[in-house]
């Protein structure tokens, strides 16, 4: 992997907390602590995925950074076309629109995320419109040239959404996020809704499109299965924190955080010879709203020592490049999967 | 694990159809496979494949105007004495008594989405109480205690206190631990699960998978595993059923699925699944196209538009039987045919 690659986005101490209500006066009586105190990088031309389980923070996560939330705290810098770091948290709602130019969007669900009543050609020139990119002329061309990207004939053009299979439609959500050249896609689940043969045919799109045009890619996804396949690092998440950041490699074939080790063996393998000893997780994720003393994850956690139950770990760099939020990090010896 | 010879449920050529004005959706087309007791049969295959409505044929279920128009499915029951009866579901009438009776009581149903099949009015004690109370003479305090009974064993904790709680005050796990509770309530001989842990989390989904494994180890109960994932297949299941476009294209113990895949549609998907075994940041192998409508059923082989074995004037032509191949393996394939023994 190049080393020297430019950090694209940095994102230092993001928290997001929902305040619960209660009563007459809707007074705050608690926070539900959805990201706490979240740090990543993503590099140019890289993809960093985030996993975890619902409701660890993984979506919010991801809708701080294109400001679609307004986070409580924390910084979310990002070097934009004119290498600027600009910080998006931060930076007046009025001064976003250039912004979001650079970093676009990827949904989960490719039926509900196109407007029935449009053709194709006004779902992905739309962004062209707005931005107020070119003659009418000029954004039929290019619309032109983004079907033939994501391997639609340019002729579908005139069609509506509802014409389109579920993976055609997604082709046309990437085509539509491609509009306006960004450097950043955050793409929030983009194959879950897919079939298993069409989700192949999405995600061999996503990793060419990225070679071709040195896309940034933040990938959120559950299935960590698909996210081997697309990803150069992963964060896990749980309960709102990161709890181990490293390589593909790394993190699959030797996690250091119990969770991440827990997690991996609960994906069931596409072999009945590996039939295996799963480690099954007892017991539930923990509540954001009042999560437990000491690490999150410690009355789930097999390698539970006391000081477990009080002190919460800090997420640090164990080996180069390897983050892990967990006390034991560098006593354990844990078991990923095998190639 | 007890292999008695003959099979409790038995499926045969099944065929539902739903005929509507804008034409008719052959949903099932042929559809055959064999339950062995305390077996679980994997049925796998992508949407519209048919797997639900073969399971919804099974139970009698079949939302209108779906019908059954063609097969049997044979549910062997025994009797009080012991001796052992064959009943034709597809003879007997969707409402009736005798129905009622194996809906629930001989085969019970767990669905995918275990927020939507619990009334959000009644507590989930009192659905699983009514439920057994449908199959059982049992005063309401024994049903309850019954209940308590079965929440316990599918491992929810404190059962006596979660009996009186809502679906919706439950998680996704729990939720679905009440509804397997609630199939059990009757002592099944079949459990059919459709889908039963796509809504989850991979862990929940470990313990839920876990969870139907040790009741099948102590009720000897047969399942039929219905999923779109080859990952729980490979997990669960001990003999597997794929479908495509409402035919079943290949039937096998679970080994030869993986290892020794004889249609060309088994073994595309097996090589386009990502795989957490896969090297990171490769390619998958894909298959060509997408699933057709079923209003456009391509003619003869339904796959041959997106098989890499087409044959040209065959396959596009003539429509391939299941075939036996050898003692284990069933498919339904024209590269198959006039092959010496």
């Amino acid at each position: 992997m190049n080393e020297t690659r430019q950090t694209l986005l940095e994102v230092r101490g993001l928290k997001k907390y929902f305040p619960i209500r209660k009563g007459l006066l809707r007074r705050v009586v608690g926070n539900v602590r959805a990201v706490d105190d979240v740090n990543f990088t993503i590099r140019r031309g890289e993809t960093l995925s985030l996993v975890g389980e619902s409701g660890c923070g993984k979506t919010t996560t991801s809708r701080c950074i294109l400001r679609a939330l307004t986070p409580t705290a924390g910084d979310v810098n990002f070097l934009t076309e004119k290498q600027r770091v600009v910080n998006i948290a931060t930076v007046p709602k009025s001064q976003l629109r250039p912004l979001r130019r650079q970093m676009q969007m990827i949904f989960q669900d490719p039926y509900s995320s196109l407007n029935p009543r449009m053709t194709l050609l006004d779902i992905i020139g739309e962004p062209l419109l707005v931005n107020g990119v070119g003659t009418a002329s000029d954004r039929r061309d290019r619309v032109e040239e983004l079907l033939k990207l994501v391997g639609l004939p340019p002729e579908f053009m005139s069609r509506y959404p509802h014409a389109f299979s579920g993976g055609q439609r997604q082709r046309i959500g990437i085509a539509r996020a491609l509009a306006l050249e960004p450097a950043l896609i955050v793409a929030d689940e983009p194959v879950s809704a897919l079939d298993v043969s069409v989700q192949a045919q999405i995600i061999n799109l996503m990793l060419e499109l990225q070679e071709e045009m040195g896309l940034s890619y933040l990938f959120v996804a559950h299935d960590l299965s698909v996210v081997k396949h697309v990803s150069d690092r992963v964060a896990v998440m749980y309960v709102g924190k990161i709890v181990e950041i490293a390589g593909t490699e790394d993190i699959f074939q030797q996690p250091m955080h119990p969770y991440t080790e827990a997690l991996l063996s609960a994906v069931p393998k596409p072999d009945p010879r590996l039939r295996s000893q799963r480690i099954i997780l007892e017991g539930e994720v923990a509540d954001p709203a009042s999560p437990p003393s000491g690490c999150y994850f410690h009355p789930r956690c097999k390698h539970v020592i006391d000081r477990c139950r009080t002190e919460s770990p800090v997420l640090e760099e164990v080996q180069p490049d390897r983050f892990v939020s967990c006390h034991r990090a560098r006593e354990l010896t844990l078991a990923g999967v095998q190639e | 694990m007890s292999q008695q010879n003959a099979p409790i449920l038995s499926v045969e050529n099944l065929h539902t159809y739903f005929r509507q004005d804008e034409g008719v959706v052959r949903a099932v087309e042929g559809a055959s496979f064999d339950l062995y007791p305390g077996q679980t049969l994997g049925i796998v295959g992508e949407s519209g494949c048919g797997k639900s409505v073969t399971a919804r044929s099974i139970l009698r279920i079949v939302e209108e105007p779906g019908k059954i128009e063609q097969g049997n499915i044979w549910l062997r029951t025994s009797g009080s004495n012991g001796s052992s009866q064959r009943v034709d579901l597809t003879t007997l009438d969707a409402d009736s008594q005798a129905m009622r009776d194996i809906r629930g009581g001989e085969i019970a149903l767990i669905f995918q989405e275990p927020m939507t099949s619990f009334s959000a009015f009644h507590t989930v004690g009192n659905q699983i109480i009514e439920a057994i109370r449908l199959h059982q003479k049992l005063s309401p305090k024994e049903a309850r205690e019954k209940a308590i009974d079965l929440l316990r064993q599918v491992g929810i904790p404190k059962p006596e206190r979660r009996i009186d709680e809502y679906a919706f005050q439950l998680s996704g796990g729990l939720r679905q631990r009440v509804m397997i509770a609630m199939a059990l309530s009757s002592d099944p001989k079949i459990l059919i699960a459709d889908e039963p842990t796509t809504a989850l989390d991979v862990t929940t989904q470990a313990q839920i998978l876990d969870l139907l494994r040790q009741l099948q180890e102590e009720k000897g109960v047969s399942i039929i595993l219905i999923t779109h994932d080859m990952g729980v297949i490979a997990e669960m299941a001990d003999a597997v059923v794929v479908m495509y476009l409402g035919q079943v294209v290949e039937e096998g113990p679970v080994d030869d699925i993986f290892h020794n895949p004889k249609h060309p549609y088994t073994r595309s998907l097996l090589k386009s699944i990502p795989s957490i075994l896969a090297k990171p940041r490769t390619k998958l192998a894909t298959i060509t196209g997408s699933i057709p409508h079923p209003y456009n059923r391509p003619a003869g082989c339904s796959f041959h538009p997106r098989c890499p074995d087409f044959m040209p004037g065959r396959c596009d032509v003539a429509e391939p039987k299941l075939q036996k191949l050898n003692e284990r393996q069933v498919v339904s394939c024209f590269l198959y045919d006039n092959l010496p023994e």
